[in-house]
């Protein structure tokens, strides 16, 4: 079984405190992967040394059977490993159209350095035009990316990383700050550009029905380790992970439940 | 060895006059963020200012050494004066934009008080230089310099260590340091942000003038001077790390033992050489040598 | 369509001012002709302040540009204006390669204070040089153009206007070419998010380093005209004042559109000389209040008028 992303023996320090300790896995090609934990369990340190922003302490990091930990994130983004942000990185006083088409721009200008997933095909006009019907961002499309709707504003973030050809998408709590009800419908024009798309898929996420609902496989995170890794329903009913991640007092019921911090 | 001894002495006179001149501008920049081109004018007008009211008192015929006297009033003058003129009539209403914007103003400001000054006191050169000579000299080493040197230093000192004293001792020292920190939290924590912004901006107004105006014996006060200045002041600042009180110190220290040591041994890279410093500087420690520590963004 | 009025625009200018000269008072060509100088010089922090970053040294090339030109006689024995051309864009361009390794890692005021240091550094230089005349600088005089006569020519004049306004009307088409195309819109995400650029597979350093070169050769490019229109360069010209002035006019333009430089220049050029001539000591001032009210009221510059009448139209 290939493994897409591979991760041995990483550890990440900052000074005393440990942020990644010992964390092995491997991921599997066109998988989603839920990573979950309660803030500073090291999910988002872990997303930040897959995608180069920081460099780990000890061990190593693979994609595609190829060494990337010490690579900087502009190269792990030509190599196909993208990523979207909590808080949206846009660029403000372009369009959302110039927003998509910097992205399309970038790849095309670098011709065949580009090492990264399949194209969208088409001229670059076409390929932006795309990616604005998959996440119904055409109505938005001549407006100032500063000026959109805080939900207009992730599916785009969530589109920029799409756009540049990815084939290991890496999303960072991809509902957070999206109201409750747009958050399903969110996800499923994520799920359905990456199923077009042929990519394996990481987020991270705090809200468990999210996490129940689309992943094939969930890590938890506590205190820089994993403490868990499995099936979605096994993962959540976990012993631990309830103690670390999910909080034990509550009772699992309707209106979904969220995570701990 | 006398050479030595000069460029030393000569050094370490110019350094303070440097001191001087900066240190006002790295207080404001420190506390407010603000790279203030206007301190350039600020300068002239001390020096004006001081020519007019030291140079009335004199003609008076009042008491010689008053003249020292009424150089620190004029210097205090302007800056009570034209500190919250610019700080609340203007500065005030350009916070939160970006830094280069405010900078820009600045810049607007010092072009507007270079034709202020040439309004007030004409284009011909203002000459205050009985002050000068009134101490006498000092022999050191086979050389005779004017005792006014060491007012320089002097004052220098006296301005380093109030500085330090008012930042580090006083109540009010230490919130102007939570707002260098952090104006944000500072702010939240209760402190009259507004209000010290103003005091320190009237501070390194009157620090400014004050520069100006312990010049002017020195020298023929004619429009221009702050515009060799204020360059002076940034490359003094930047090497000593802009905000830093001990780096206004240091940077000080180096520019004026530099040229010193070109003026005696190199005259053609004086004028290069203190820049070249700065661009090393920026170059190896972009902050400078003194900066406060800033989080990463990110 | 906006991209083809610019064009369609910069062409109507560049036949009108050729025509027009001949025509037109002696102080007028000169002043459209130093105007376009210091445009050209402009158009290229347009293209720097597009990108996020402001330089305050931009002296150095305007005046590197200028020495180049001048002491291209004195060196090699070549007095031809296009060589003269050349040259500056070269040298300018070569410079800014080389300092571009350094400032492409800086940002906001340590970018301007790093840029600033670099022009003073050739200030500094050129003052103590007395061999280039020091402070006072020296003259210039293009001899020849492609080969033919230039200099003392009852053309002259009309030929080195005509020169510049056509070397003006190609830096203008090039960077409205070059900002409405990939790298121009990179230039702006740049601007607005470095973080998400890199993380989108492009070189931020390499983007910058670029636009600082190219920025650099139009100061070379203008700084060279003007020694020539002027027939005269000093060591001013890498004064930090001649800096701020570029940054003035940048800001009194604004930065929509590349005919807003030499919009710029040309008001500015106008009231320095009224100014000047009818009130010196108010010239300065002038010049600070209008860059007052344009930074608080039009911060888009006086550019973003015409904009907007054109939206109402």
């Amino acid at each position: 079984m290939a493994a897409i992303l591979e991760a041995r023996a990483v550890n990440r320090n900052f000074g005393a405190v440990t942020a990644a300790a010992d964390i092995n896995v491997a991921i599997e090609r066109d998988t989603v992967v839920g990573l979950i934990g309660s803030n500073g369990a090291g999910k988002t340190t872990f997303l930040n040394m897959v995608t180069g922003y920081l460099k780990p302490t000890s061990g190593s990091i693979h994609f595609e059977n190829r060494e990337i930990t010490a690579l900087d994130p502009r190269r792990i983004t030509r190599l196909g490993i993208c990523r979207s942000f909590q808080i949206p990185q846009l660029f403000d006083t372009l369009s959302v159209y110039d927003n998509l088409l910097v992205g399309v721009g970038i790849v095309a200008s670098a011709g065949r350095r580009w090492a990264g997933g399949a194209a969208l095909g088409g001229t670059p006009d076409e390929a932006v035009a795309t990616m604005l019907q998959r996440f119904r961002l055409e109505p938005y499309r001549d407006r100032a990316a500063g000026l959109l709707p805080e939900g207009v504003r992730k599916l785009l973030d969530i589109a920029m990383a799409m756009v540049v050809r990815p084939r290991v998408l890496l999303l960072d709590e991809p509902t957070s700050g999206v109201s409750a009800d747009e958050k399903f419908e969110l996800m499923d024009m994520v799920m359905d550009a990456v199923r077009a798309q042929s990519i394996t898929v990481l987020f991270v996420e705090h809200d468990m029905e999210i996490v129940k609902r689309y992943t094939h496989r969930v890590l938890a995170f506590a205190e820089g380790r994993i403490i868990a890794d499995g099936e979605p329903a096994a993962v959540l009913d976990d012993a631990e992970v309830r103690r670390h991640v999910i909080g034990e007092a509550l009772q699992v019921s309707h209106g979904g439940t969220h995570a701990a911090g | 060895m006398s050479q030595l001894l000069a460029v030393l002495i000569d050094g370490i006179t110019y350094s303070s006059w440097l001191f001087i001149i900066a240190v006002g501008l790295t207080l404001i920049y420190g506390v407010m963020k603000i790279l203030n081109i206007a301190h350039g004018s600020l300068y002239a007008i001390g020096a004006y200012t001081a020519a007019s009211i030291a140079g009335h008192w004199l003609a008076e015929g009042y008491a010689p050494m008053g003249s020292y006297a009424m150089i620190l009033l004029s210097a205090v003058l302007v800056g009570l004066i034209a500190g919250p003129l610019i700080e609340r009539g203007l500065l005030r209403f350009m916070y939160g934009r970006d830094e280069i914007v405010l900078v820009l103003v600045t810049y607007a400001v010092f072009l507007i008080l270079e034709d202020f000054v040439k309004l007030v006191w004409g284009v011909d050169p203002y000459f205050l230089f009985q002050p000068y000579g009134l101490l006498g000299n000092f022999d050191i080493g086979g050389l005779t310099y004017p005792n006014y040197n060491l007012v320089l230093f002097g004052a220098a000192l006296l301005i380093g260590g109030a500085l330090y004293w008012g930042l580090t001792k006083t109540r009010q020292g230490k919130i102007l340091i939570a707002v260098i920190h952090d104006r944000e939290m500072a702010g939240a924590l209760g402190v009259n942000v507004g209000r010290v912004y103003l005091v320190t901006f009237t501070i390194g107004a009157m620090l400014g003038a004050l520069g100006g105006a312990l010049t002017a014996p020195m020298i023929s006060v004619q429009p221009g001077i702050g515009v060799e200045v204020i360059v002076l002041a940034f490359a003094v600042v930047v090497i000593g790390g802009l905000g830093s009180l001990t780096g206004a110190a240091l940077g000080a220290i180096i520019v004026g033992l530099v040229r010193s040591a070109a003026v005696h041994y190199l005259p053609e890279v004086e004028l290069f050489s203190i820049y070249l410093v700065m661009a090393a500087v920026l170059i190896l420690r972009p902050k400078g040598m003194f900066s406060a520590a800033e989080a990463r963004k990110i | 369509m906006k991209r083809d009025r610019t064009v369609a625009m910069l062409g109507y200018a560049l036949v009108i001012l050729l025509l027009a000269g001949p025509f037109a008072p002696r102080w007028a060509m000169f002043l459209t002709n130093i105007a376009l100088c210091y445009g050209i010089a402009v158009l290229g922090m347009m293209l720097l302040m597009r990108t996020g970053l402001v330089s305050f040294g931009h002296g150095l090339y305007f005046c590197l540009g200028a020495y180049a030109a001048g002491t291209l006689e004195m060196l090699f024995g070549v007095s031809d204006m296009a060589l003269m051309l050349l040259a500056a864009t070269v040298l300018s361009g070569v410079v800014a390669a080389i300092l571009g390794l350094l400032l492409r890692k800086y940002r906001e005021i340590f970018f301007a204070m790093l840029s600033l240091a670099f022009s003073m550094i050739l200030y500094g230089l050129l003052v103590k040089s007395s061999s280039l005349g020091s402070s006072d600088g020296f003259n210039v005089t293009a001899r020849t153009l492609f080969g033919f006569n230039l200099a003392n020519a009852p053309y002259e004049r009309y030929v080195i206007y005509a020169i510049t306004v056509i070397c003006a009307f190609a830096a203008a088409v090039a960077i409205h070419k070059y900002l409405a195309s990939h790298n121009g819109r990179l230039a702006g995400a740049i601007r607005d998010n470095e973080l998400r650029v890199e993380y989108m597979g492009a070189s931020v350093r390499n983007t910058i380093h670029v636009n600082y070169i190219i920025s650099a050769v139009l100061a070379g490019l203008g700084g060279a005209l003007a020694g020539i229109s002027v027939g005269h360069v000093d060591p001013v010209m890498a004064y930090w004042t001649t800096s701020g002035e570029f940054v003035f006019i940048a800001i009194l333009a604004g930065t929509g559109n590349v005919l807003a430089p030499f919009l710029g220049a040309a008001i500015f050029e106008t009231i320095r000389s009224f100014a000047y001539e009818y009130s010196p000591n108010t010239w300065q001032m002038t010049l600070g209040i209008t860059m007052l009210v344009v930074i608080m009221f039009l911060p888009g510059g006086v550019w973003s008028l015409f904009a907007r009448a054109r939206k109402a139209a």
